[in-house]
């Protein structure tokens, strides 16, 4: 544990290292997997790609955090983690800790594991100017000055490219179950469960993913079969690849009628809102007062446009 | 109410404001045209008691004091200051400790106490639509019927309004388990200083752009005025156990936070109270705690039967083995909820002892809970000052309370020195300036402690993109040097407003 005063200047070589790969001039973007390389548009070409360091810096149990490198996959990150009997909120889908940052999508069991935007504690990320700066801070609570590691998640590295961050981590609950029922309801599903981590439909089965203490569990279990002919199942189905967010109401009636995205096959993620389909979202309409202030922003953070060109946070894969 | 009273003291004796000039201010008189003339208070009384909040610093200078209704009010009396080259800042019961409702630069003080309608609520989408003057506790009390609550419970939840909250990201006891307000605010209709009316976030799962969202909210008063907000709304748990453990020492209670959450049980709430405070407690309203513990941990965890009743049993076994003296499972309901009146009222109990308290707040990892808990007492007997602690340990969450009485000569100069070297001592073991209280004018002056003057300017950047006129809450968060304004400048009147 560092004792010196939180969040000062740093002089880690490694950060350092990558403030200088970013430099202060010429267009840059941080690769990760790629596996959401054309979210928010295409990289204008001619763009510098680089990569952002990797590795685990300090995984704390019991103070319920992860200091970690931006380039590390989350595959790894959670490797570890497990064996101190943690996890974070951050999707694993074969990307980086950076990437899923940047990108902010949720995993379809956030229910269960909180959402991607409030897992991040402290970020350093590398300015426009070159200058590594940091915002939030170690501990799991904390309101000190704005909230920048808030802006950061989902802005797919247009305001600052990633270095390192600190994420809240979480018990790996005792037990975790999937079960599955065609004809069963998710609304059902979730007056009826007190906490389900997911519930997913695809307008025909229902699938529940049940977390928590072993006992409790079959009690939950139980409560499902009086809705449905719910039966145990290895997981979640394979998702489509594209992916909706639409509100948690208009799920449930994407459940009842199907249509309304306009695609025959989905998989969607009741009381979330989120849709895997094999259609694109169609554009979405931004708040005219909400694209001035987006626009300052990326002004005021990146005023030679030198972050992730030709990418814009909001579009869709 | 006794700070209240004393309130009301001090308007008599510093503020003898001419109507007639107030009268004659044509900023003034479009405020009247945009709401009425009862809603838009001028009077020296109205105008000294919107002042000052619930912290320990002195009063700002206010202008006008507004009383809207509607949003398009809000956005009419926003666009008048625009207009007039006016400041504005937002007030909601103003029950703030870190100064953030002072106004400064003599504003138009937005008072959004009367827009505390609860317009829906939407079990399909999981949210509430709330005004920003609803009152915390009442959202809860107006949700049980249908088996819900409002997650974020600070201990000033009788009063304190869910705008207020949004504007702190404001914590409480059961934010261990369930997160503070951030986790708990979907989406805000907000009032932009330029009088514009936006929406932000949205009720689907990952609303496009960036997250202004979870950008405004903390951003105490600064970025904006929210009129709406969409709060998730939380089940009920059905099973709730409740324990109180005695501890013959702070470190005991502390070290058993740690062991609790090393164990992998994040409990619904983790409070620690020490001696001074329990007794305190006990002799305000009998909540059953006992007297004669160093410390006392309240620990509580909520969900199904069986897994609370593991959790209850780990829970009491690490207490143990940290040298608990006593642990005792409440009862009843009744047990339950009188050990929650004692803690939440603990500060009601220290006004029986001093005429004035200063609460700090600071955040340090678990695992040095006990290292600065130990520095605080060390700190006040240096002082000569009396110092209590009543905190959210299980987030490690501390707020040292140091009684005092005002009136004595140069007490207040050690108050802030003591303060400081709390701050201090926080720093120096990892932690931050401010778990839920907020930077205010209180700790500005410690930011460039926490932050290098590259982070302090991005934070400015993003203030900026919000508000570039710099008009709304001045003077706050970001130190002097770093931000939209001087601080001296604003605690002065301009000539041309007021005499
Ligand atoms: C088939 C498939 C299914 C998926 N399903 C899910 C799912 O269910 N849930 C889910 O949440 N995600 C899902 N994903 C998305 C994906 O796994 C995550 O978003 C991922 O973590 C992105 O990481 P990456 O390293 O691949 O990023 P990349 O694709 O390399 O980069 C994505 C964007 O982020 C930027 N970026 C990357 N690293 C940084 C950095 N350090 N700093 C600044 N900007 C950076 C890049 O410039 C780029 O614009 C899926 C992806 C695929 C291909
Ligand atoms: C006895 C006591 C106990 C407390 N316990 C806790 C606790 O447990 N946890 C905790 O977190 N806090 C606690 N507080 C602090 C305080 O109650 C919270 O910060 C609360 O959220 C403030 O709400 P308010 O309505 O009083 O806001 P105010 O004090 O009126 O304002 C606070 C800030 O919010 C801004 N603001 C208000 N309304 C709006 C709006 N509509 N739009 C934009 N900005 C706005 C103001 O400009 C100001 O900067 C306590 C305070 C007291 C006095």
């Amino acid at each position: 544990m560092s004792t010196a005063p939180a969040a000062l200047a740093t002089n880690d070589p490694v950060l350092l290292g990558f403030a200088e790969e970013v430099g202060t001039d010429g267009p840059v973007a941080v690769a990760g997997r790629r596996t959401r390389w054309t979210t928010g548009g295409t990289l204008a070409p001619d763009t510098r790609v680089i990569a952002a360091p990797s590795g685990i810096v300090e995984h704390l149990p019991d103070e319920m955090t992860v200091t970690v490198r931006a380039g590390t996959t989350v595959a790894d990150l959670h490797a570890e983690l497990a064996a101190a009997g943690q996890r974070t909120a951050l999707p694993d889908r074969g990307g980086t800790v950076g990437g899923a940052l940047a990108v902010g999508e949720n995993d379809l069991r956030a229910l269960g594991r909180e959402r991607v935007r409030t897992a991040l504690l402290q970020v350093r990320y590398v300015s426009a100017e070159g200058r590594i700066v940091t915002s939030g801070g170690p501990t799991v609570k904390n309101v000190s000055g704005f909230d920048l590691p808030r802006l950061m998640v989902g802005s797919l590295g247009t305001l600052g490219l990633l270095g390192e961050v600190i994420l809240r981590t979480n018990p790996i609950p005792p037990v975790s179950r999937w079960y599955a029922a065609a004809g069963a309801h998710p609304r059902a599903v979730l007056e009826t469960l007190l906490a389900p981590s997911a519930v997913l439909t695809n307008g025909e089965t229902v699938w529940v993913e049940l977390e928590g203490h072993a006992p409790d569990v079959d009690a939950e279990a139980a409560r499902l079969a009086s809705i449905g002919s719910f039966a145990e199942v290895a997981g979640p189905p394979e998702l489509p690849v594209h992916r909706w967010s639409l509100t948690p109401a208009e799920v449930l009636s994407l459940h009842d009628t199907g249509h309304v995205i306009g695609a025959s096959d989905f998989v969607a993620v009741a009381g979330l809102g989120l849709v895997f389909s094999h259609e694109p979202q169609p554009p979405r309409s931004v708040d005219p007062g909400v694209a001035i202030i987006a626009e300052r922003l990326k002004q005021n953070f990146d005023p030679t446009g030198r972050l992730n060109p030709g990418r814009m946070a909001g579009g869709t894969a | 109410m006794y700070r209240y009273a004393k309130l009301k003291n001090r308007v008599t004796r510093t503020l003898g404001i001419d109507a007639a000039e107030v009268e004659s201010d044509p900023f003034v008189a479009e405020l009247v045209d945009a709401l009425s003339p009862d809603r838009v208070k001028q009077d020296g009384a109205h105008r000294a008691l919107l002042s000052h909040d619930a912290s320990v610093f002195d009063g700002g200078n206010s202008g006008p004091v507004v009383f809207p209704e509607t949003t398009e009010e809000v956005a009419a009396v926003t666009r008048a200051a625009a207009t007039h080259g006016r400041n504005v800042v937002p007030r909601g019961a103003g029950t703030g400790l870190a100064g953030g409702a002072i106004p400064l630069g003599v504003p138009v003080v937005v008072a959004v106490t009367r827009m505390n309608e609860i317009h829906e609520i939407d079990t399909d989408n999981g949210i509430a639509w709330v005004g920003p003057g609803v009152v915390n506790l009442d959202l809860t009390k107006h949700l049980a019927p249908i088996g819900y609550h409002f997650a974020p419970d600070p201990s000033s939840q009788q009063v304190c309004t869910i705008g207020g909250n949004v504007a702190n990201n404001s914590g409480g006891p059961h934010c261990l388990a369930y997160g503070v307000t951030n986790a708990h605010i979907v989406a805000m209709e907000v009032v932009l200083p330029s009088g514009d009316v936006v929406m932000l976030g949205g009720l689907d799962a990952e609303p496009a752009g960036y997250d202004l969202r979870g950008a405004f909210v903390g951003s105490e008063g600064t970025l904006g005025i929210t009129t709406k907000i969409a709060v998730r709304i939380t089940k009920n748990r059905p099973e709730v156990r409740t324990l109180l453990l005695s501890f013959e020492s702070v470190t005991d209670a502390a070290n058993t936070v740690s062991g609790i959450i090393a164990a992998g049980i994040v409990p619904a709430a983790l409070e620690v109270m020490d001696q001074r405070i329990t007794v305190a407690v006990e002799n305000y309203v009998n909540a059953g705690y006992p007297r004669d513990a160093a410390a006392v941990l309240l620990a509580e965890v909520d969900g199904l039967a069986d897994g609370v009743d593991l959790d209850a049993d780990r829970i009491a076994e690490i207490g143990r083995a940290n040298g608990a003296t006593a642990v005792k499972l409440a009862g009843s309901d009744t047990e339950r909820a009188l050990l929650w009146k004692g803690r939440k009222t603990a500060f009601g109990a220290i006004a029986q002892l001093a005429p004035d308290y200063y609460l700090h707040d600071t955040v340090v990892p678990r695992s040095k809970l006990a290292e600065v808990l130990t520095k605080t007492y060390e700190i006040a007997d240096r002082y000569d000052l009396t110092i209590m602690n009543v905190f959210h340990a299980g987030d490690g969450n501390l707020h040292p309370l140091i009684l005092f009485d005002a009136r004595d000569e140069g007490v207040l100069e050690k108050v802030h020195a003591a303060g400081g070297e709390i701050i201090t001592a926080s720093l120096d073991a990892g932690g931050v300036l401010s778990g839920e209280h907020g930077i205010g004018v209180e700790k500005q002056k410690f930011m460039d402690r926490m932050f290098s003057s590259d982070d302090l300017d991005h934070q400015n950047r993003l203030r900026q993109a919000f508000d570039p006129g710099c008009r709304t809450n001045p003077g706050k968060v970001i130190p002097t040097g770093h931000s939209c304004a001087d601080i001296q400048s604003l605690r002065s009147v301009p000539k041309e407003v007021w005499a």
